[in-house]
């Protein structure tokens, strides 16, 4: 049986992947927005090996909500990211200052 | 020693293609390499006894958010060289700041605080117990209140997806139902003296 630290250290790597693009990409969105999905798969990760290993079903539906958020905020990403292309002809983070004042 | 060589490789295929995910030239690549690393971590899913968020890892991901990511990836036309342009000017902030997380990450996972009241010998649920029924019992009931939530938060993302990419275009006619509903004689009848 696989201890509850090798899950843990798994989606620890996965998370800090995740942030690492987010610092990398900074010209593509899309890539942005894929880095918080890996970043939301570590945690689901861990929701799932704590909720297997304190035998608690509760981890799984949190799951379900983080899968619910997750699936809602990409929708709206997605949909922000494709009206401001039809303005700006770009997704670069840069152009994105329209409401800086 | 099976279920180890399986974890080995779901975990190290998961974690690879997740540095494919950040590292890929190509944004389409990217997304490829995410939905892999979606798939490897359903395969973990399954190892914790999680038959039913596996598959709708698979299905809800892969499916469809990925589809979703796939679609706006082809319809914007933007310029991979440019995109990668500072690709590495962020490398040593953001690499610091990673390092340091997966070693505070890992230190903890380590600490013993996490395995307090975890099962001394986690042996693998048995084969008559029904992943999906018993998620069922417990959602309906003691999480409804926040599988309503979910709901009304999907709902609220779908008509705002709608809304925001909805336009109207002006170089098509359409017909202007309620103008024609209201039109008047006098506005289209004029009397002419012969």
């Amino acid at each position: 049986m696989i201890p509850l630290t090798n899950y843990l250290i798994v989606a620890a790597a996965l998370f800090s992947l995740g942030v690492i693009g987010l610092f990398l990409n900074r010209k593509n969105v899309i890539t942005i927005l894929m880095c918080i999905e890996l970043m939301l798969l570590a945690v689901n990760i861990n929701f799932v090996a704590f909720s297997h290993y304190l035998n608690d079903l509760g981890g799984q539906i949190f799951v379900f909500f983080v899968l619910t958020v997750a699936a809602s905020e990409v929708a709206v990403g997605l949909a922000i990211l494709v009206a401001f292309y039809r303005t700006r002809r770009s997704i670069e983070v840069e152009d994105i200052n329209t409401l800086q004042g | 020693m099976l279920e180890t060589a399986f974890f080995n490789l779901f975990a190290g295929l998961s974690i690879l293609s997740g540095m494919g995910v950040v590292l890929a030239r190509n944004t389409m690549h990217s997304v490829m390499f995410l939905i892999f690393c979606f798939f490897n971590a359903a395969g973990l899913f399954f190892m914790l006894d999680a038959e039913f968020i596996g598959i709708i890892m698979i299905l809800i991901y892969v499916g469809a958010v990925m589809v979703l990511f796939m679609f706006v990836v082809m319809m914007l036309e933007v310029n991979q060289a440019k995109l990668r342009e500072g690709f590495l000017q962020y490398l040593p902030l953001g690499g610091l700041i990673a390092v340091i997380l997966i070693i505070e990450f890992i230190a903890a996972a380590q600490s013993g605080v996490f395995t307090e009241g975890v099962k001394a010998t986690a042996v693998h649920i048995s084969q008559q117990v029904n992943n999906t029924a018993e998620i069922g019992q417990v959602l309906y009931t003691r999480y409804l209140l926040g599988f309503e939530i979910a709901a009304i938060i999907l709902l609220v993302a779908l008509v705002g997806a709608v809304v925001l990419t909805l336009r109207t275009r002006k170089d098509a006619k359409y017909q202007n139902i309620a103008a024609q509903v209201h039109v008047r004689k006098e506005d289209r009848m004029r009397k002419v003296r012969m």
